[in-house]
């Protein structure tokens, strides 16, 4: 039996075991859900945003005495 | 500015454009994998979330239709490889109902029973090749290997499912 004729014969029983989908047509719209799933992605802080905190962090590493000063100024 | 110029520019209008333009051309080729409405319409939600974030890299003078194609059926193939492996055909879409009544219920049931257990990428390609008859070349489009490979995955699919359904005692035709 050759490939095709063996392809054939299974595509005929599996058709017949699991029928096509018949009715492929969207049901609703999904842009919504694209936008919620477009609002769930992950916040991303900027590098440079980065770069602020370290040199921050960096500061009052070295100046201690500036840390109230910041607080009162927050 | 071209829409998909404005979307590779990352104009969320441009987004929702091209969103409601192929939102149904997804879902159809979805569906004909996973065969259940509401996983469909999640893996179309995922397939433009992955066309959203990766939209640096398509080419704004290539095809969209294609490449959405492509990534829908990456989201698919990675629900079906993540899906539990003995998940029943989903009861939207039952077994045929017509065909020949020689194949009695049993054997349609096993018959499911081996298609379920196949390797996920030959399961792919057995579904859209021999189920919902989608050309070879149409389908090594979408997945992205040549229509030879498609036609040898076919082959070994139906070889796999000869030999399980032999094992379950249910002769067909030469091994």
């Amino acid at each position: 039996m050759s490939n095709e004729e063996n392809n054939k014969e299974m595509k005929e029983l599996l058709r017949q075991a699991i029928a096509p989908v018949k009715n492929t047509e969207l049901r609703r719209d999904l842009w919504p859900s694209m936008l919620q799933r477009l609002g769930r992605q992950p916040v991303r802080v900027p590098w440079f945003d980065w770069a602020l905190a370290a040199l921050l962090s960096v500061v009052l590493f070295f100046f201690p005495r500036a840390i109230p000063a910041l607080l009162y100024h927050l | 500015m071209e829409l998909l110029e404005r979307f590779v520019a990352g104009d969320l209008n441009a987004f929702e454009m091209l969103f409601r333009q192929y939102q149904s051309y997804a879902y159809r080729w979805i569906i004909r994998i996973v065969r259940d409405h509401g996983i469909a319409e999640d893996l179309t939600v995922e397939t433009f979330w992955r066309i959203y974030r990766s939209r640096a890299r398509l080419d704004p003078s290539g095809n969209f239709r294609a490449w959405a194609r492509r990534i829908a059926t990456n989201a698919a193939l990675d629900h079906l490889r993540h899906a539990r492996r003995e998940t029943e055909l989903s009861e939207d879409y039952p077994a045929a109902t017509r065909g020949d009544p020689a194949v009695r219920s049993e054997t349609r049931e096993q018959i499911r029973q081996a298609f379920q257990q196949l390797p996920v990428k030959y399961r792919l390609v057995a579904t859209l090749a021999l189920i919902e008859e989608e050309p070879y070349n149409s389908i090594a489009e979408a997945v992205g290997i040549p229509a030879a490979l498609v036609k040898i995955r076919v082959f070994r699919a139906v070889r796999m499912l000869r030999k399980k359904l032999n094992s379950f005692g249910v002769e067909v035709g030469a091994k």
